[in-house]
């Protein structure tokens, strides 16, 4: 059965990344090792709570801007995100919590912007999904603008640190981070999953969607702030992580089909899987060194959607 | 009584001439009830007012008795099953699946589709002769197919009420026929009421019971099609000279061609 199949995949994925790592750390000593309990398991549990996101933002998000190429970073999160956190780092602000929180911040004006763009007919009107895509590019594109600027303007250390935080990376995990993001996470992502047979009735056209009896104003909105609201957090927390949002709703949908109530809770163990797995190899490829783990799901992410993209165009 | 207009009128904003004035009609089970008049004569505007998308500026549009507006999307699915026009499915299914959609507005939020639920897609499919199709992948059907399978989709919501708005454009001549007689069909034998919006004037006259032929947002003539479509009536709507035959006791129109003078 698939699901067991996925679960059985989540499970691996978490094991192997407490398992492996730079530390070489014996079976044995597993459960006593302090670099399991405090780096390693709390890194495994962000890994799967931030792909896990992504993974479910992506597939709502496509299905609300109608379109299969649509990542949650497309709507100018990312953009947002880092022009936060590169002027935290440019500011030399200083605590664990600067950069996550400078970056929430940016991710939210931007959210603001592209909803305020988005709304066609003024503030009371209904959203334009594809004004929410140009809006977000086009946001995004100032945003990025802008932090490049700033780190041109940089000194070399504060250059390495912005590239490397925008690149993404889950070496700031702790189970404090952990808890903050499990406590945020389930309200946005009810919402989507409250929003499972909207969604599908949406994939037909909003006029047809609306004469199955779906609110499609109000669910465009919900489903909008909601995976944005999860994506900010997810960028907060682990800088950009590209490809999870755009290709595990696909790889997703190959198995599950386009229902949103199986798609959903699909992506978000497939997503949380990937980016676990990822991350893995991100510690242990180059160990004692790390790479973003963005570089490692756009290596893998990249093949796995040109494979995609040739079965759309066969098909 | 499914559904009534009385006396509604309606004009777009900024828009120089109202839309519709002074429309009425009404539609019970077991009627099939055609809209026709040429482009821009207000007809996709009606269905919007029928069906509480936009209140009218006067008049009432009601559904079982109360006004279309104020009920919530999801009862008003659970009573009237509309065709529109344009569907663009986005992701890839099968026609069980897309049939199932149907079912929607009697699922609860978190419920189950139950084997209710399920026997209902069945009939549908039935009653639109497509079960042999239930397994298809949607984009592999032809024009024709895909047209009855969206009305299978409505007719799985169990209404009351069949909309269809301009159901037969871009079917060949014997898709069309085969809908319009399936249109019929579910009047005789299931009872339902039928609103179809359509341009083909001689279809509704052989299929309809009653027509409301609209000019530029005002009735130009409501009744049977044998009132309505008479050809002082359909000379004066659509502007051209036609002759009129009839057919199975129906009125049909032939258009004629201009004279030999103004073709030179």
């Amino acid at each position: 059965m698939k699901w067991t199949l996925l679960i059985a995949i989540a499970i691996v994925a978490f094991a192997a990344s407490v398992v492996f790592g730079p530390a070489a750390v014996p079976l044995s000593e597993l459960a006593r090792s302090d670099i399991v309990w405090n780096l390693r398991a709390p890194r495994a549990v962000l890994a799967f709570l931030v792909g896990g996101s992504l993974g479910v933002a992506g597939a709502a998000l496509q299905a609300l801007v109608r379109n299969p190429l649509a990542d949650p970073f497309l709507l100018g999160l990312s953009g947002g995100a880092g022009l936060g956190a590169v002027s935290a780092i440019a500011l030399h602000l200083t605590g664990p919590w600067a950069l996550p929180l400078a970056a929430f911040v940016g991710a939210l004006a931007a959210l603001g912007l592209v909803y305020r763009l988005g709304l066609i007919g003024g503030a009371g009107g209904a959203l334009d999904p594809r004004i929410l895509l140009l809006g977000g590019v086009a946001v995004g594109a100032f945003a990025a603008a802008i932090t490049t600027a700033i780190v041109s303007l940089a000194d070399a250390a504060e250059l390495r640190n912005a590239f490397l935080w925008l690149w993404g990376g889950l070496s700031a995990a702790s189970w404090q981070a952990v808890l903050l993001v499990a406590l945020y996470v389930p309200v946005p992502l009810l919402v989507l999953v409250a929003a499972a047979r909207p969604l599908d009735l949406l994939a037909l056209g909003e006029e047809p969607a609306r004469y199955l009896g779906a609110d499609v104003d109000v669910v465009k909105r919900r489903v909008y702030v909601a995976a944005s609201l999860l994506t900010a957090a997810a960028v907060a927390v682990s800088g950009v992580i590209g490809f999870v949002g755009l290709v595990v709703p696909h790889i997703a949908r190959l198995t599950w089909g386009h229902r949103h109530r199986a798609l959903l809770p699909a992506a978000f163990l497939g997503g949380g899987a990937l980016l676990a797995f990822a991350d893995t190899l991100a510690r242990t490829v180059v160990a004692p060194r790390e790479l973003p783990v963005g570089v490692v799901t756009a290596l893998i992410g990249v093949p796995v959607f040109a494979f995609l993209l040739r079965r759309w165009s066969i098909a | 009584m499914i559904l009534t207009l009385e006396d509604v009128r309606y004009r777009y904003p900024g828009a120089a001439r109202d839309a519709l004035q002074d429309v009425s009609l009404s539609v019970t089970p077991g009627q099939f009830h055609a809209v026709l008049g040429p482009n821009g004569s207000g007809k996709t505007t009606l269905v919007r007012i029928a069906l509480g998308a936009v209140p009218p500026l006067m008049g009432r549009a009601d559904v079982n008795g109360r006004s279309a507006s104020e009920w919530s999307r999801q009862e008003l699915a659970r009573i009237v099953g509309v065709v529109p026009q344009r569907e663009d499915n986005l992701f890839p299914q099968r026609v069980r699946e897309t049939v199932v959609l149907g079912r929607y507005p009697h699922l609860s939020l978190w419920g189950r589709e139950s084997a209710a639920d399920h026997a209902a897609v069945e009939r549908a499919l039935a009653a639109c002769d497509v079960v042999g199709l239930a397994d298809r992948w949607v984009w592999t059907l032809s024009g024709g197919e895909y047209q009855r399978v969206r009305v299978a989709r409505a007719l799985a919501q169990e209404p009351r009420l069949l909309v269809l708005d301009e159901p037969g454009v871009s079917l060949d001549l014997k898709h069309e026929m085969g809908l319009f007689e399936l249109v019929r069909g579910l009047v005789d034998r299931h009872g339902l009421g039928v609103l179809m919006i359509t341009h083909q004037l001689n279809l509704a006259a052989r299929f309809a019971d009653t027509v409301l032929l609209l000019d530029e947002g005002r009735p130009a003539a409501a009744g049977t099609t044998a009132e309505v479509l008479t050809r002082e009536v359909v000379e004066r709507v659509f502007a051209w000279p036609v002759a009129m035959e009839s057919v199975d006791g129906r009125p049909q129109m032939i258009p004629l061609r201009q004279s030999k003078e103004s073709r030179a």
